[in-house]
């Protein structure tokens, strides 16, 4: 017995001496700014139980240099004005080490300048081109920007032999800055736009609009909005008897949308990140892989369809620990370590970072889907 | 502009003026039995949908939309009995501002019990699809659905306020309370039987038009505004007027995107609804001589 105990009790003292200094040194704090609830949650959940899990698989693993991630999530409700108190929040009191998100571009643009001025590294989740056009030092983001969507849309246009097209917008933020992407590239393609309509982003029914595209007969058209209406002008153009197809913005790639447009999506045609067709990509394919295993632990984990969004800060989190692992916990070597990055394999695309592109994605992040039998396929060439 | 798109318009506008009446006739039940609005009457039509829209997974549509009207119409008793019934001096003001709160606590309540997801009921015939053609006008029967709901509504409410003895009780409430009570009438019964009644009737209008609309927490407030407009540009209180006025807004709306941009849509009917405002305060079909009469 008394030599059992002594086992013991050396045993226990080798692993705290061992095992206590990796204890000892602090953790590296990693703060979250997300719209988990509001109306922009669509966006703010999947990411921060992207973030979650990922922080958990990470420090199960021993951490990043033998220091574990501490992740502060702080739900903005997807205001700005919460985005702004909790970015200083974070900065100043919690000393954290980078700042994951926001959620949409709207409060990414707002605390731009607070991240820049407090040398914090901000990785957006938010699609818009201006938050890294003109280039913040410390500010990079993750999703594909809006102007490659457009230009993705109009590329395939011009494919399929459609000149005179058909736009209609929601009166959000979103839905302004992809008509005038569109508008801008338009001419470049050599396409007409000759209906250009934007309507409330809470219309209850869109038939009217829908009998004003028929008039103009129009080869397609491109809606750019959220939901609903974005289902809604897909039943609506439907039901007239239209049967050009219809585009969308990458804003539609979350199967709950196809859902709610039932039989009117099929045929939907959008610009989307290749996470929504993981298991039909070829076994080529360089993302084939991280997407499958993001899909994988992600659905076995939540129990819910993966979407795009939450791949955004797949992507954010692990380009900093990338980042973290290469240059070591040091926020200005970090923040060059990303800047210099170059093929780093995300769910978004592949991403080629330099002094002068924060994004690091080129428009080929983007791949062009359609909807099947209410299901998402790779648009056949 | 040929002839069928000439219909094609029509039709647009018939399918806004169904969703607006349908929303309209709601405001005009409790009007009828206390003289205020009440303004969580969207808040009534969100739960209906968002209601059955949840039973519709355990049991097949036409269970799910009555039940979902019964649970709409509990909590309309509800609200009435725990929130207006023991005031004892409900004035006008007061009673508006109390509905008002409350519309924002129902809704953060459903955006608790439902998150912020798009939901819809499927097409009680046919598919999203699916429409009736003639002559090359589409029509989708959804539409024709809530036309039918409306009208079997307006004509149920109208008996009922104007021959059974309980409806012309519950008019003489909104007339004149204090005359209503030396008659023997139980005012306070007959405000409760309003809010059950008008929850009830959201709700109902909340699943019809759901197909449509689609149906999410917030989506009352911009079913309301249009209800809203709707009841007061028929004049309060009358069913039939508001039908009328409602039919008359979708079309002008609907044709004014054929001559300009839809972003005007809105500008359209607000702008009627201040116009009426002031030169018609008591509605197009109101009775100047009666409104003048009440308190608001």
């Amino acid at each position: 017995m008394k030599i059992t105990r002594l086992v013991v009790a050396a045993l226990f003292l080798v692993i705290t001496l061992t095992v206590s200094p990796s204890f000892a040194r602090e953790a590296i704090k990693v703060g979250a700014i997300l719209s988990v609830t509001g109306p922009a949650s669509f966006l703010g959940s999947p990411e921060a139980k992207t973030l979650r899990m990922l922080t958990g698989e990470v420090n199960a693993k021993g951490g990043v240099d033998g220091r574990k991630i501490e992740l502060i999530i702080k739900d903005s409700g997807g205001s700005p004005e919460k985005a702004i108190s909790f970015a200083k929040q974070l900065i100043e009191e919690d000393h954290v080490f980078a700042i994951i998100g926001p959620s949409t571009s709207g409060e990414t643009m707002k605390i731009k300048n607070i991240a820049e001025e407090g040398k914090t590294i901000l990785l957006s989740c938010a699609a818009a081109q201006a938050i890294v056009n003109p280039v913040a030092k410390y500010v990079f983001k993750t999703p594909q920007k809006d102007s490659y969507a457009a230009e993705k849309i109009l590329m395939q246009m011009k494919k399929m032999g459609i000149r005179k097209i058909g736009v209609v917008s929601g009166n959000t933020g979103f839905g302004k800055g992809g008509k005038a992407q569109l508008e801008k590239f338009a001419p470049k393609y050599g396409i007409d736009i000759v209906v250009n309509e934007v309507y409330d982003k809470n219309a209850t029914d869109l038939t009217a609009i829908a009998t004003k595209l028929k008039a103009a007969h129009v080869q397609a058209v491109v809606n750019w909005s959220i939901v609903p209406a974005q289902s809604i002008i897909a039943k609506n153009m439907r039901q007239i008897g239209m049967t050009v197809p219809l585009f969308q913005s990458h804003g539609f790639g979350n199967i709950k949308y196809v859902k709610a447009a039932g039989a009117a999506a099929d045929g939907i045609i959008f610009p989307a990140g290749r996470l929504l067709v993981a298991n039909k990509l070829p076994d080529g394919n360089p993302q084939k892989a991280v997407l499958m295993k993001y899909k994988k632990d992600y659905e076995s984990r939540y129990h819910e369809e993966v979407s795009t969004f939450g791949g955004h800060a797949y992507d954010a989190f692990n380009i900093l620990v990338r980042a973290i692992r290469e240059a070591g916990p040091d926020e200005s070597k970090v923040r060059d370590a990303i800047e210099h990055m170059k093929g780093f394999v995300g769910t978004g695309g592949i991403f080629n970072f330099s002094p002068t592109d924060h994004n690091g994605l080129g428009i080929d992040a983007f791949e062009m889907l359609t909807v099947k039998n209410g299901k998402f396929a790779v648009l056949g060439r | 502009m040929n002839i069928e798109l000439f219909f094609q318009y029509a039709v647009a506008g018939l399918t806004y003026g169904a969703i607006y009446s349908i929303v309209a006739i709601g405001f005009n039940i409790i009007y009828n039995t206390t003289g205020i609005i009440n303004f969580a009457q969207g808040e009534f039509v969100m739960l209906g949908g968002m209601t059955a829209v949840t039973l519709n997974a355990f049991m097949p549509l036409p269970a799910a939309i009555i039940l979902a009207v019964i649970v709409t119409m509990i909590v309309g008793a509800l609200i009435d009995i725990l929130f207006i019934r023991w005031l004892s001096n409900p004035g006008v003001l007061r009673m508006i501002i109390i509905t008002i709160g409350l519309s924002i606590v129902i809704r953060e309540i459903a955006l608790h019990i439902w998150g912020e997801g798009v939901r819809a009921l499927p097409y009680f015939t046919g598919t999203a699809i699916s429409s009736i053609s003639v002559g090359g006008v589409f029509i989708s029967p959804q539409v024709l659905w809530v036309v039918g709901v409306c009208a079997v509504m307006v004509l149920a409410l109208n008996s009922f306020f104007g021959f059974t003895l309980l409806g012309r009780q519950m008019r003489a409430c909104s007339s004149n309370r204090n005359a209503a009570r030396l008659c023997g009438i139980n005012a306070k019964n007959m405000v409760t039987l309003s809010f059950v009644l008008s929850a009830g009737i959201g709700a109902l209008a909340g699943c019809v038009v759901s197909p449509i609309t689609y149906v999410q927490y917030d989506s009352g407030i911009g079913l309301a505004i249009k209800g809203f407009t709707v009841a007061i540009l028929g004049g309060l209180g009358n069913s039939m007027a508001a039908v009328a006025a409602g039919l008359l807004l979708g079309t002008l709306e609907s044709f004014s995107v054929w001559v300009m941009p839809a972003a005007y849509q809105d500008v359209i009917s607000i702008s009627i609804l201040l116009l009426i405002l002031f030169v018609r305060p008591s509605g197009l079909f109101g009775s100047r001589e009666v409104f003048s009469l009440k308190e608001f």
